[in-house]
């Protein structure tokens, strides 16, 4: 028998405190989940990071209906059990809100979690149809589906492409899921489909044969349902084989003009559906931007300005129901979820955001295409 | 014309798995142990270059020399206080798990410097790309250059195993780590020296996957390095040549995997056919017999 | 002879005293709701964790052969066994007698895949052998990344493309969703349940070390030509203890599968990753170490999931702070601290020289 692992486990067991701790009622505390160690952890350090910030903005301004917010936030590294370790930890802190996860598949664990106890919860972007299934959960960004579908009307009825190619990532639920959608919608579309070829998790360096493939079935828009990382390099080899189609991304597109030490001359005529612009000239993002790039560097992506927004509607909701954190965690989440229904939303991600009883928002996305290398609005 | 594309795609991708293997099957072969942090090397190595040039605005050489500095450097003290405690230990695995320990630590690492977005790392490689049968197949600069490269760090390594002292003195450990000490060996000293050229080894590599495909993440190392381990075991595990032609195989598997098979299972593909290469050659293409003593 | 075995039985009796007292503090005290959520959300994978450290120790401890893909097995186990429990949810409601059936069909999955496998791999060597594991557990990944099942009024239906590819009709029902995996499994795991397991993997193992069939697979790993010359069957007892070791990942794998609401397959929960981190509870618990792979998975979750997370909440300090946010840092340092302090010949020299000779139990 190892003297370690018996020393260790004595002195662990022996400091093991048992506890429910007490809940101070004079602080909102909303915890967060994402991934912040891990191949996915640029999502979930941009939801922290804009968490922190929209705290710190709300807390200037008075708090929520005068109650200071704290922020939690746990590392999931993008795993489902893992997430719900998170999620326990930080209702052994108190948690009486949740935002989060980030990513699809811990979400819809941990949603299992919130629904059982009766915790609010808003997912900023965890985009897959489960993960705000329960009563008790809303989200922020668009449903994969929802992207799909809107993407493949908006190549429709602009006539972009007669011949659509895609490229997607197989192992990963929100590219199939946005995929398969746009494929269903493409069939009354007036285009066709020529090429589906996908990538996996393991091997996401060279796209050669995804190119070739789209290139020989003579597609003149390529569809990415992808994030910006493996999209740069989608770019940079199709320009390497000398291949210029149109390329259309969705959310996960944006953010590859911010790409340290990327040519964003490669990315000029790439059009994205994006519900967030970082150059958009209003206020509001211009604010949240400059904040950003001061204290953690960097512009933020969609998720960062996802969270953002959603612990401002949090917020509001909050407000409309007259809400205080001296209420017990169920009775804040019936609150917040009739407040969250009634609200009309103006935040990063679009003005005038409603949500409806299934968790479900309704906003606009924008249509951008990269032209000089910033985003321009289409149309 | 579609297959002389795939062929070379192939042959691209291949030729980084080699130079990764190269280094890999080089502190295998001497010191015995796989070592699950090369792949994390590889991506030190790629950020040394990606901070020396862009915001030390150094040129790409000296960038080069200096990251082949840095990773030698590391891949030295990694194996003093991490390796050699556990030389001679009760099972080889203590340092197999060591290794795996190191890995992370040098993610996590890197995570903490240099954050979780992408970089994209500007090439290297000067050249342009070379165009044959009137521009229908092109053969990128970073391709040519790795190969390149890898054949010369072949010939190089076959030389320098063969031909000096040091050399001498590694093959020597590799057969026999007690017999070795017992001719006055510093075996110690040798081990050290082998992770000093299979680290600096490691920041070409790095600087030569960063340039072929222009993505830079904390987690840049560890699935090239696994698909190197493959393909360092494909090549015959300990073979110099062994690790080449293997990265260089698995490539254009991988490649013709995805294309003619379906490229949603490339993984499952390359991991086949390996397991069938074991099957028929247990030892690898290269690979030596291995000799049972009763 | 009679001491021996005295001592054997006592050794046993010790390895499935601790897991029982553990059971024995923690339970009522999660009943009563004393135990915090984190910790008690922890007390199911703690089992799991428990029952792979322990059957991979059975492959590489007392076959003495290194598999890089146990995972893999889990993986089988978790896949079948959820996608039984996913058909049969709305027809057996006793989630008892459902979770039976389910661990019954996951582990005859996985050693059926234990035996398919071992065939062929259990020829190689050494590291070549390590290798071929790592591709199997990585094949198994990738085929249930692109498995798709669906289930409509004419049945069931089969694509490896997409769930499109199904052609479900109406009122149809996406079973198995590529790379989401299975969603909305019923949670049968309960805390009784995994001790019950785990125990129940103690003593299969335990039995088996210590049987005859046992002593020969142990002759093969510590000398497999002279094992042979006496007429032991290597491959029979090979293949055996692989099978063996197979079934109870595969079992693991199903209370994995029934514990969260959701099951994919992705490198950090059945790839390389996870069988990397079984091996690294069965090397720090000792190899061939029973006991220790029961106590290392509870002590590595513990720091990793319970005391870096609860870092932030003990304060305000700084240090803390760069403690939680830095949990993976840490886990890194502590992990290759500790395997240099255990097994390193000086520490081991020095150790040894301060608490006295003590006879290292390979039984445990």
């Amino acid at each position: 028998m190892n003297k370690f692992a018996k020393i260790a486990s004595c002195v662990l067991a022996g400091t093991m405190v048992l506890s429910t701790s007490a809940f101070a009622a004079d602080t909102w505390k909303v915890g967060g989940i994402g991934p912040t160690t891990g191949g996915a952890a640029v999502y979930g350090q941009a939801v922290a990071n804009a968490m922190q910030i929209a705290a710190d903005e709300i807390n200037e301004a008075g708090g929520i209906n005068g109650y200071q917010v704290e922020i939690n936030f746990q590392d999931d590294e993008h795993d489902a059990e893992k997430a719900v370790n998170a999620y326990n930890t930080l209702k052994d802190w108190g948690m009486q809100i949740l935002e989060g996860t980030v990513t699809s598949t811990p979400c819809i664990a941990v949603a299992a979690e919130t629904l059982n106890d009766n915790m609010f919860q808003i997912t900023p972007s965890g985009s897959a149809q489960e993960c705000a299934a329960g009563a008790n959960a809303f989200r922020v960004c668009f449903t994969d589906p929802a992207q799909g579908t809107m993407s493949a009307l908006y190549i429709g009825e602009h006539g972009l492409a007669e011949k659509v190619a895609i490229i997607y990532n197989s192992s990963d639920v929100y590219s199939t899921g946005i995929y398969e959608t746009f494929v269903t919608e493409a069939e009354s579309q007036g285009f066709e489909v020529v090429s589906v070829e996908a990538f996996t998790e393991d091997s996401k360096t060279d796209f050669s044969v995804q190119l070739q493939k789209a290139k020989e079935a003579g597609a003149d828009l390529v569809f990415l349902p992808i994030y910006y990382t493996e999209a740069s390099l989608i770019l940079t080899q199709a320009a390497a084989m000398e291949y210029a189609p149109t390329f259309f991304g969705v959310d996960g597109m944006d953010g590859i003009l911010d790409v340290e030490g990327f040519d964003t001359t490669l990315a000029e005529g790439v059009m994205l559906l994006t519900p967030f612009v970082a150059s958009a000239e209003d206020e509001l993002t211009q604010n949240f931007v400059s904040k950003f790039e001061e204290l953690y560097g960097g512009i933020p992506n969609q998720f960062a300005a996802d969270a953002y927004d959603g612990l401002y509607a949090i917020k509001a909701a909050a407000e409309a129901s007259d809400l205080n954190p001296d209420m017990s965690i169920s009775d804040i989440c019936e609150g917040l979820k009739a407040g969250m229904t009634s609200i009309t939303f103006d935040g990063l991600t679009g003005a005038g955001c409603t949500w409806d009883e299934n968790g479900e928002p309704t906003k606009d996305p924008k249509a951008m295409v990269i032209e000089n290398g910033v985003y321009a609005p289409m149309e | 014309m579609t297959f002389l594309n795939y062929l070379i795609s192939g042959i691209s991708l291949g030729s980084v798995y080699a130079i990764i293997a190269l280094g890999y099957t080089m502190v295998y072969g001497i010191a015995k142990m796989l070592n699950f942090a090369h792949g994390d090397v590889i991506m030190v190595g790629a950020y040394t270059v990606f901070v020396a040039m862009s915001s030390s605005g150094l040129p790409a050489l000296p960038a080069i020399l200096l990251s082949m500095a840095v990773c030698t450097v590391l891949g030295v003290v990694i194996e003093r206080v991490a390796y050699r405690p556990l030389r001679g230990a009760a099972s080889p695995l203590a340092v197999l798990i060591t290794a795996i320990g190191v890995s992370y630590l040098l993610q996590n690492l890197a995570l903490l410097i240099f954050g979780s977005n992408t970089k994209s790392f500007s090439t290297v490689v000067p050249l342009s790309p070379l165009k044959l049968a009137g521009g229908q197949i092109t053969i990128s600069g970073e391709t040519i250059v790795t190969i390149l490269a890898s054949i010369l760090i072949v010939v190089g390594l076959s030389l320098f195993i063969n031909r000096t002292k040091p050399g001498q003195a590694m093959l020597a450990v590799s057969e026999d780590q007690g017999a070795a000490k017992l001719m006055g060996i510093n075996v110690n000293g040798t081990i050290a020296l082998t992770f000093a050229i299979g680290s600096s080894l490691a920041a070409i590599a790095g600087v030569l996957l960063c340039s072929a495909y222009p993505s830079l993440t904390p987690y840049t190392g560890s699935m090239p390095g696994i698909k190197a381990f493959v393909a360092a075991v494909f090549g015959g595990i300990g073979s110099i040549p062994g690790a080449m032609i293997g990265g260089i195989l698995l490539g254009i598997i991988e490649i013709f995997g995805k294309a003619y098979i379906s490229s949603q299972m490339a993984d499952a593909i390359v991991f086949a056919v390996l397991i069938i290469v074991l099957l028929v050659k247990p030892t690898g293409i290269l690979g030596k017999p291995i000799r049972e003593k009763v | 002879m009679k001491k021996t075995i005295s001592r054997t039985a006592r050794q046993n009796a010790i390895t499935y005293g601790i897991v029982l007292a553990f059971f024995a503090v923690m339970q009522p005290l999660a009943m009563t709701g004393k135990l915090s959520s984190s910790l008690s959300g922890l007390l199911i994978p703690f089992c799991y964790y428990v029952v792979l450290a322990v059957s991979l120790n059975l492959t590489v401890g007392i076959l003495g052969e290194l598999s890089l893909g146990h995972a893999g097995f889990m993986c089988v186990g978790a896949f079948a066994s959820a996608f039984f429990s996913k058909c049969v949810q709305g027809t057996i409601t006793n989630s008892l007698v459902r979770f039976l059936l389910a661990l019954l069909i996951g582990s005859a999955f996985a050693a059926l895949f234990g035996i398919l496998i071992g065939i062929p791999v259990l020829r190689l060597r050494g590291d070549y052998l390590a290798i071929v594991t790592l591709a199997f557990g990585e094949i198994i990944k990738n085929l249930v990344n692109v498995l798709f099942i669906g289930r409509d009024s004419e049945g069931i239906h089969f694509s490896m493309k997409d769930s499109l590819s199904l052609h479900l009709g109406e009122g149809g029902e996406v079973l198995v969703n590529g790379p989401q995996g299975i969603s909305g499994i019923s949670r049968d795991s309960t805390f009784i349940l995994g001790t019950i397991l785990v125990l129940l993997t103690l003593f299969i193992v335990l039995r088996l070390i210590q049987s005859r069939d046992g002593r020969a697979i142990m002759a093969i790993r510590d000398n497999r030509i002279a094992a042979e010359s006496i007429g032991i069957n290597i491959t029979k007892y090979k293949l055996m203890a692989f099978t063996v070791s197979a079934a109870l990942a595969g079992a693991g794998g199903v209370l994995y599968a029934h514990n969260l609401a959701t099951l994919t397959a992705t490198s950090k929960n059945f790839g390389y990753n996870m069988s990397i981190m079984i091996l690294v509870y069965v090397v720090m618990g000792g190899i061939g170490n029973i006991r220790g792979s029961v106590i290392a998975p509870v002590v590595l979750n513990l720091v990793l999931d319970y005391f870096l997370r609860k870092f932030q909440l003990m304060g305000d300090s700084p240090v803390l702070q760069f403690l939680s946010d830095n949990r993976m840092l840490i886990y890194a340092i502590v992990l290759i601290l500790i395997m240099v302090m255990t097994w390193s010949p000086k520490m081991v020299e020095k150790r040894n020289a301060l608490f006295g000779r003590r006879k290292e139990s390979k039984e445990g």
